[in-house]
């Protein structure tokens, strides 16, 4: 536990460290602003709620969330630190749980700096504020999604480059299987189960449904369990490497 | 060596370890032990399997085959047992650039559980070994090399380890930081077990206390450093160095030395160095030096009123010899082999 504490506020104060953390904060709040106001048409919807800001989310964070996770090991294995790293005493899962958190909670840092867009609706009408909380919990979790992907891949490779455009690929997949884009390659061949099953691994479809204001419990455990299921693999991926 | 390390107990303890990386093996059943006092300076070309023994020592590296131990804990077993006795100096000394070198060491003493008043004197006293006050609060990237090798450094022996294990420790430093760092490692030396690998030959014969050439994966020698030297064929060797203008003179009568097998003849400026090499193969194989040779030819040239320039007993070439050892890298063979650790090591 401790381990893992030290990891987690070394990578945090990484982030710091470098004009990283500014860039992309100012970058997602720019972003977040721009497509809400304009291509979203905020004022022009006329009403008091941030479904338009929260719908484009996933779409931002499939770019914005693996220019995060792309450094979590590929710039260990680049300057070699992992080397120092991997010898100290350090049980793996204190590894890769540090670094996933640091990134999951400046994700968060982030989120939570979009707070001017809460103030803006309450101050022009009377929103409903817990759809508004739900879809900030609802947020939350898919960038947890997306960063066990973008930490896993991370993991495999010492390019970041690599590292960041394979996570988008991945996670592009994740974001819209359940979109005609991705059902329409399978649906008249593959068995109706096979195709709800790959709809529901979208991040859209359950993360829409939060957004509504419901949290499901399905689609909290939908997210935890993505978010495990890749850091298992990331672990798992980090220990095949040390076998060479 | 044995007599005296004989007794102490063994801190590394090697057995059989084997690397492969897909079919080339880089590290081939290498087995030994290091025991505390003992200071192993550990040898080879590069790409003989130095860096990848120490890998696996230290558990970066899961290993193929065989096992190793620290302190009794094994390193694939008990890994983290391992690690809590092990300091350690990766190649290259990594560290993380963004970091300063206090903020690293807190980081550092943090895994290791160091709290408290506890780091702060354990950084301390790895910030004083290793000099470090000046550039306490610079970013690391911005370090001169040499000090980039000092915070790995302090990092290694920070939790005051009983097992160092050290990959090229004084890679990079100027003369005088390398004898500063030597410096600290012989005084480290009576309690820890301590491994390094080196490139520098002289290094051996200032801090170890053993070594042991690694060629090919495979450990072609094991011994004090005075024991390696002795295998040189110029162990024993006379060299005595006259003006160029008496050579001839002083070759004819080094023609009637007793016990010369071989001689050699070099000339540079205005003075020539002949060196006589024993006949004798017990005198050139045993560890104690043979006076004989040099004596006949110290009593050859007070009798003929030489001016000498130069007049020693060689006590062998540590260069020479692992020259002859790995020598084998040369050979055409070894370029498919080469190829394949290339190809190993991209895939790995």
């Amino acid at each position: 536990m401790n381990e893992m504490r030290a990891i987690f506020r070394r990578e945090l104060a990484a982030y710091f460290a470098t004009p990283l953390a500014f860039v992309f904060i100012v970058i997602f709040l720019l972003t977040m602003g721009a497509f809400t106001f304009y291509l979203g048409g905020f004022f022009e919807s006329d009403q008091a709620n941030l479904s338009i800001f929260f719908s484009y989310h996933p779409w931002l964070y499939l770019f914005l969330i693996p220019a995060i996770s792309m450094r979590l090991w590929a710039e260990e294995r680049r300057t070699g630190s992992i080397e120092l790293l991997l010898s100290q005493p350090v049980p793996l899962y204190a590894a890769v749980l540090g670094k996933f958190f640091a990134a999951w909670v400046f994700s968060g840092l982030a989120l939570v700096l979009t707070f001017p867009m809460w103030l803006t609706v309450n101050y022009l009408g009377s929103p409903d504020n817990g759809v508004i909380l739900a879809g900030y919990i609802g947020s939350f979790f898919m960038a947890g999604g997306y960063l066990a992907i973008g930490s896993c891949l991370s993991a495999t490779t010492r390019n970041q480059v690599i590292a960041f455009v394979v996570s988008v690929a991945v996670c592009f997949l994740f974001t819209v299987s359940g979109l005609p884009i991705v059902i329409d390659f399978f649906s008249g061949w593959a068995p109706q189960t096979l195709i709800s099953t790959i709809a529901s691994f979208s991040f859209l479809t359950h993360f829409n449904s939060i957004t509504q204001g419901v949290i499901d419990l399905r689609d909290i455990v939908y997210f935890g369990s993505l978010i495990a299921v890749w850091l298992i693999a990331c672990g798992v991926v980090v220990d095949m490497k040390k076998a060479g | 060596m044995q007599g005296k390390a004989g007794a102490a107990e063994v801190m590394v303890s090697i057995e059989a370890l084997t690397k492969r990386f897909g079919p080339f093996t880089a590290v081939d059943h290498i087995g030994f032990d290091v025991r505390r006092g003992e200071v192993l300076g550990f040898l080879g070309p590069n790409g003989a399997g130095k860096s990848t023994t120490m890998k696996m020592v230290t558990g970066f590296l899961t290993p193929s085959s065989g096992t190793a131990s620290i302190c009794g804990h094994d390193v694939v077993n008990d890994t983290l047992n391992a690690q809590r006795s092990l300091g350690y100096l990766p190649e290259g000394a990594p560290a993380y650039g963004d970091m300063t070198p206090l903020g690293f060491l807190r980081f550092i003493a943090r895994i290791r559980r160091l709290f408290g008043r506890d780091a702060e004197r354990a950084i301390e006293e790895a910030v004083a070994a290793t000099e470090l006050e000046a550039v306490l609060e610079q970013p690391i990237d911005t370090l001169s090399k040499g000090f980039r090798r000092r915070v790995g450094l302090a990092q290694a022996i920070l939790h005051n380890p009983p097992v160092l294990i050290m990959d090229e420790p004084t890679d990079g430093l100027d003369p005088n930081q390398k004898f500063e760092v030597r410096k600290l490692i012989a005084r480290m030396a009576p309690e820890k077990a301590i491994i390094i690998s080196t490139h520098i030959l002289e290094e051996v014969d200032a801090i170890c206390s053993r070594a042991l050439i690694i060629d090919r994966g495979e450990i072609v020698a094991d011994g004090t450093p005075a024991a390696l030297t002795a295998r040189s064929r110029y162990h024993n060797a006379v060299s005595l160095t006259v003006p160029s203008a008496i050579a001839g003179e002083v070759r004819e009568a080094l023609e009637g030395v007793q016990g010369a097998a071989k001689r050699e003849e070099a000339q540079r400026g205005d003075d020539t160095t002949f060196t006589l090499f024993p006949r004798d193969e017990v005198g050139q194989q045993g560890m104690e030096s043979d006076t004989t040779l040099i004596d006949a030819v110290a009593a050859l040239a007070r009798a003929r009123n030489w001016p000498v320039r130069a007049l020693h007993g060689e006590p062998g070439r540590l260069d020479e010899v692992f020259r002859h050892l790995t020598r084998a890298d040369t050979e055409p063979v070894e370029a498919g082999g080469l190829k394949g650790s290339a190809s190993g090591r991209s895939a790995a």
